[in-house]
């Protein structure tokens, strides 16, 4: 990535210690991802993307402001991508998987602050990610508590807007998450200098639909009894689908699945019949973060589905593109995101059933429920998830783990006695 | 067919144990040893031992289980404890309904079985509170062996400790000694707290049917399984074998495993 240097330091990084981050990740993803067989083609893009993470993207996203297009960063899948878009913005996921950023953000976090939030706030004051360096804009939400607050600290350090995520899915609700995506079109506008017309967002809102149909094609193919993919693979397009340029991320993702969909016509699979399918849910995984995926298919399972945000929860559901208004656009983004099951909303219920539904599209053998430390609500819904589950006959394992791989043993052992008690 | 026996070996984090099993699953050898620094020189020592007392391993599959179980290099296969401790319960206390309680070196785990197979499991999360190593760091600090402080436990009373995190527990157990708290009263917090950690998470498996039995290293200590069956309002089960659970699933498990490779030949 030695080209990169200038760009590096033009953003003020920190290079000394964005060595050291460099220096672990091609080593982890040779022992998560190369190591695997018989890979689908299509994954090339992806392997490219992450090889020279803080490269390739970081100059094209420098590329475009230098045109006068401004970057928003955001961190929850309730963000509406569209409304940037409209605005001739460019949308980057910011939310941070590594061990590598926590101590800093444990510096001025408290540690029982879930990692998620930590490595976020660490990447930004460690200044050793470029996509942190680079988003004009941070684009926050009140979903949970560890976050609200975080942002208070972020914005401190760069511009920061909050979107104010309603806690419950009644009408008032929709109506007010509404209100709530106008007025941050107005912001969007002001910091741009764009206006948004019906035009504008009609054509964002379609390309944003297209994406999420390409990302769900990758997802239709895992359903299939023939696994044309791995888990770790599909989490790879996933959590890069959160910062590429959304057309062409939809481009690569139908790309991949011309190719799974011909896999699946041809028989081959990713693994040896009989093998276990595993549904993943719980609290989001955020790039580099692979450590489930890469245990659960070193110990004999394949994941086949994500009920996460860097999952079904982004792309499932599209937004109604006939509206002809921007208020009638605007509630139906409104209603689109409202769809969204995350447990910062009481009740949740409707998590459940989207997850006793995969179960059965994705013939499911059984359910990992997996939270990161310290996220009080979605280690909470456990308990509803792991009975829901039961009762339905559907082998469940709960886990909470973080970042650090001090744990990965534990989990080894976990993991390998559930799919032993999956197998029989 | 090859072999007359098979061999099941569980390396935990304290103590190695190994069951040879013939193939009508009565024992012909149990060994049990510390595990010391190096859980590859055990492996070692254990093929050694085994081939000294007649059962080679060449002789007979082997099954490895237990934190160690990557370190055995001959094992034919690894198998996790739970699936091991399961197995291995039904088989010593003739059952296949079953909720086993193992109170390990470093882990407590709550299996149930249902139909002889394992259909769910709890283990304890990365601290040591509840588990072996909890008691072992307490009886040190009281100076005292771990099956002394479960006997001196029976005789104290009124004391508890709050902490669940071993270093703090252990700070509030020398505050006690400095405060002339009775040892046998400390000694009773010590496993009060333990049974408490334990029989909580064992409440979170509610509902089991069958007996529930207690298998590991501490399964020797009457006073232990006593609180503990007060605790659960049930009477748990101990056996002499108790502790050769694991290794005894492991051992089974290689029987299997040859069934299935000689019905493939
Ligand atoms: S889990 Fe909830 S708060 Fe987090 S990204 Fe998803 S929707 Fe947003
Ligand atoms: S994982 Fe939980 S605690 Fe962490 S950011 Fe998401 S909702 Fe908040």
């Amino acid at each position: 990535m030695s080209d990169y240097v200038s760009m590096w330091k033009d953003l003020g990084m920190d290079l000394e210690s964005h060595d050291l981050l460099c220096q672990v990740l091609p080593t982890a993803v040779g022992d998560v991802f190369l190591t695997q067989e018989n890979r689908p083609k299509g994954m090339d893009f992806w392997d490219l993307v992450i090889s020279e993470v803080h490269g390739i993207r970081p100059k094209e996203l420098i590329e475009e402001q230098k045109k006068g297009r401004k970057v928003f960063g955001t961190f929850c899948v309730y963000v509406p991508d569209e409304v940037i878009l409209a605005a001739n913005g460019i949308v980057t996921g910011l939310c941070g998987g590594s061990q590598f950023w926590v101590p800093g953000g444990e510096a001025v976090l408290p540690k029982s602050t879930c990692p998620l939030i930590k490595a976020s706030v660490g990447a930004r004051l460690g200044r050793t990610c470029p996509f942190f360096r680079i988003a004009d804009m941070y684009v926050g939400e009140t979903t949970c508590d560890g976050k609200k607050k975080a942002y208070e600290i972020l914005g401190e350090d760069v511009p920061m807007y909050v979107m104010d995520v309603p806690q419950m899915k009644r009408e008032k609700d929709i109506l007010k998450w509404k209100d709530e995506i106008a007025a941050f079109a107005q912001k969007v506008e002001e910091f741009t200098g764009n206006t948004i017309t019906v035009e504008k967002l009609n054509e964002a809102i379609r390309v944003i639909n297209e994406k999420r149909k390409a990302l769900a094609r990758v997802y239709n193919c895992r359903k299939a009894a023939c696994l044309p993919i791995s888990g770790r693979d599909a989490l790879l397009m996933m959590q890069i689908s959160f910062f590429d340029d959304p057309v062409r991320c939809a481009q690569m993702c139908n790309k991949l699945a011309d190719e799974l969909e011909q896999r699946i016509a041809d028989g081959v699979s990713v693994v040896p019949a009989g093998t276990k399918r595993i549904l993943v849910t719980g609290t989001p995984l955020a790039v580099p973060n692979w450590k489930l995926h890469n245990i659960i298919e070193t110990s004999g399972g394949a994941v086949v589905c994500e009920e996460m945000c860097t999952g079904t929860r982004y792309f499932e559901n599209l937004v109604d593109e006939t509206q002809t208004t921007l208020e009638g656009q605007f509630m139906a983004l409104s209603q689109r995101y409202m769809k969204t099951n995350c447990a910062c909303f009481t009740p949740n219920t409707g998590r459940i059933d989207d997850i006793l539904r995969m179960v059965k599209e994705y013939q499911v053998d059984g359910v990992i429920d997996c939270s990161l430390k310290f996220c009080c609500l979605y280690d909470t819904e456990k308990y509803g998830v792991s009975r829901a589950l039961k009762e339905a006959g559907v082998p469940v394992l709960s886990l909470e783990t973080d970042y650090a791989d001090t744990d990965a043993e534990q989990l080894r052992t976990r993991i390998g006695a559930f799919i032993e008690l999956l197998n029989g | 067919m090859k072999t007359k026996y098979c061999i099941g070996i569980d390396i935990g984090s304290t103590c190695a144990k190994t069951v040879v099993l013939s193939q009508d699953k009565s024992v012909l050898l149990q060994l049990l040893q510390p595990t010391g620094w190096s859980s590859v020189d055990t492996a070692e020592d254990i093929r050694r031992r085994l081939e000294s007392a007649g059962f080679p391993i060449e002789g007979g599959a082997a099954v490895a289980t237990g934190y160690g179980r990557v370190s055995v290099p001959y094992a034919d296969k690894c198998v996790t404890e739970i699936t091991c401790h399961g197995r291995g319960a039904c088989h010593i206390y003739g059952a296949d309904q079953l909720t086993v309680i193992d109170i390990g070196g470093q882990d407590t785990k709550i299996i149930r079985i249902e139909n002889g197979a394992v259909s769910d499991f709890l283990m304890n999360d990365k601290c040591s509170a509840g588990t072996g190593r909890f008691l072992e760091i307490m009886a040190n600090t009281l100076a005292v062996r771990p099956e002394e402080l479960c006997s001196m436990a029976a005789e104290g009373g009124g004391v508890s400790i709050s902490s669940m995190c071993t270093v703090f527990a252990e700070s509030e157990v020398i505050s006690l000694i400095g405060r002339g708290e009775k040892r046998e009263n400390i000694a009773f917090a010590v496993v009060d707290s333990i049974v408490k950690k334990v029989s909580s998470q064992a409440g979170r498996m509610a509902g089991g049917q069958g007996a529930v039995c207690l298998t590991g290293g501490l399964c020797g200590y009457p006073y232990l399984r006593q609180s503990l069956s007060d605790a659960l309002g049930c009477e748990v089960r101990t056996a002499e074998d108790g502790r050769y659970a694991g290794a005894m699933g492991a051992a089974l498990s290689a029987l299997a495993l040859e069934k299935q490779q000689s019905a493939e030949k």
